[in-house]
């Protein structure tokens, strides 16, 4: 069994504003050395088979039907090996 | 003519939109549950505002899945007129009959206020009855109704004439003050290429009587049925 661990975020070109929030509320704390604050999400899926490849191909396939929107949205995932 | 308002878990303007169509606009209506695998019989289908399966995960994305959407689909696919308000709207996204994608506000806030639209494209089943640049007042509310689309998309969209309307001011003019949401170029509302497809974040259904501050929205309802009218 796998647990796929997913992050989702909005593309570069996608203009993040709850990023730029905390962005903003990061500097006004003094924090001059940051620069750029992206918000996402991240998801935990847990996939019964043996098959690593299977369910790599699996999180890429819920990922482009449902997990993201590829129109705005980016997204990475490692998968870690769990006791079923 | 017949139209049929969709009715998803969490829909919420699913009432407004039926009670425009069948007590102002005078048509014949009827609820579809999302449960439904059909829509024989119907001409216009209306996916309404609210907030579908609790908007979880994004707006619109576990809508788009529903029983009834396969043959929504189909119905598009056949020429079939959709009109998508608000949630509506982020639903027709999801599923791909229109191009682009909503998301949060770029003020971070919920906006519930009056509009100005301006008519861009007044050759589609819905704007037909509208001069092109003419100005509606029609009202958002909505968190998520910041358009974007990528810039190439954007171009394509714009000579083929899929912006319908945009955010302006009172004299007309698209600036940066009239976008309540920062939607790329001021877009409230958008058709997909064969224009039988419109989604609009602004609510026309809340704007067809004259009780409500604005008949603008009621004008977009009467075109539909022009047009069905002189298709026959």
């Amino acid at each position: 069994m796998w647990r796929a661990e997913i992050k989702v975020l909005l593309k570069k070109s996608v203009l993040d504003p709850q990023g730029r929030a905390v962005e903003n509320a990061l500097a006004s704390l003094g924090y001059a050395n940051v620069n750029r604050v992206r918000i996402g999400k991240y998801l935990e899926v847990t996939i019964a088979t043996p098959d690593r490849a299977a369910a790599e191909a699996q999180v890429r396939e819920m990922c482009a039907r449902l997990l993201t929107n590829p129109v705005i949205e980016d997204y990475t995932f490692t998968l870690v090996e769990v006791e079923a | 003519m017949k139209f049929g308002v969709i009715v998803f878990p969490g829909s919420n303007c699913d009432l407004d939109a039926y009670h425009l169509v069948r007590d102002v606009l005078g048509a014949p209506v009827e609820y579809i549950w999302h449960a439904e695998r059909s829509v024989a019989g119907f001409d216009c289908l209306i996916l309404p505002g609210g907030f579908s399966y609790g908007d979880y995960l994004r707006c619109g994305a576990i809508a788009r899945f529903s029983p009834v959407m396969p043959a929504v689909v189909e119905f598009a696919r056949r020429g079939g007129l959709v009109l998508g308000i608000c949630n509506g709207f982020q639903i027709l996204t999801e599923a791909g009959l229109l191009p682009g994608a909503l998301y949060s506000n770029t003020s971070l806030q919920f906006r519930c206020r009056d509009t100005i639209l301006r008519v861009e494209n007044n050759d589609t089943p819905f704007t037909r009855g509208l001069p092109p640049g003419q100005l509606l007042s029609i009202p958002i509310a909505h968190g998520e109704g910041n358009y974007y689309v990528d810039p190439e998309t954007l171009a394509q969209m714009e000579a083929k004439g899929q912006i319908v309307f945009r955010y302006a001011d009172r004299e007309g003019r698209i600036t940066p003050d009239a976008n309540p949401n920062g939607s790329v170029g001021n877009i409230a509302g958008v058709c997909n290429e064969n224009r039988n497809v419109l989604g609009m974040m602004p609510h026309p259904e809340r704007a067809g009587e004259a009780l409500l501050g604005s008949t603008d929205g009621l004008l977009i309802f009467k075109s539909i049925l022009e047009y069905w009218e002189g298709c026959r």
